[in-house]
């Protein structure tokens, strides 16, 4: 494996929801990505964010990672769940709510 | 760089034949989309995998050529 992927290997079986995005989450750089932390913000669950416009190693290797061509990105439990569009379908379908709660990562620690 | 829109489809209806494709230009720029693909070749694949065979028929020009593309795919009723 080279660097960066096992970088993102680690990063994303070490989080249990986490955004790879343009931008932070408080500052999002692109209107995907602040599609995507408004869906997770209403969620109301805790989740880490890893801004690739800080690093291109990652802002490139995520997409070959993943074999998805475009940030933002989400993973949980380890496992890709799909960009803003399809967060947005599950979310509307009410089907990343139900995912979340059977992986168990329903409610952020407080 | 701009790319028009019947262009997008070209390429997506090659890849999917079956498809039909409505594509709105949301910025009027050429360069921000969105685009609904049903196919009933999608029965029973996730949608990760669905959005993936549209990224597919666009041969890498998504996140390039073509900046934003709001993507939602379905199955025929």
């Amino acid at each position: 494996m080279t660097d960066a992927r096992t970088r993102i290997d680690e990063i994303v079986k070490s989080n249990d929801i986490v955004l790879f995005m343009k931008g932070t989450a408080l500052f999002p750089q692109c209107g995907f990505s602040s599609r995507a932390i408004a869906i997770l913000d209403h969620l109301g669950v805790g989740f880490e964010t890893v801004d690739v416009l800080q690093d291109p190693e990652i802002r490139q290797g995520i997409k070959d990672y993943s074999d998805w061509p475009t940030v933002p990105q989400l993973y949980v439990k380890g496992e890709f769940l799909g960009g803003s569009d399809i967060m947005m379908e599950m979310f509307e379908a009410g089907e990343l709510q139900q995912l979340l709660e059977e992986k168990q990562v329903a409610r952020a620690p407080s | 760089m701009p790319m028009p829109a019947d262009q997008i489809e070209t390429l997506i209806r090659a890849g999917i034949p079956d498809a039909r494709i409505e594509i709105v230009d949301l910025a009027g720029d050429g360069d921000h989309y969105e685009a609904r693909v049903v196919s009933e070749s999608f029965r029973g694949q996730p949608r990760v995998r669905q959005h993936q065979r549209v990224y597919e028929t666009l041969g890498g020009r998504m996140g390039t050529e073509l900046h934003a593309l709001k993507l939602s795919t379905a199955i025929p009723e």
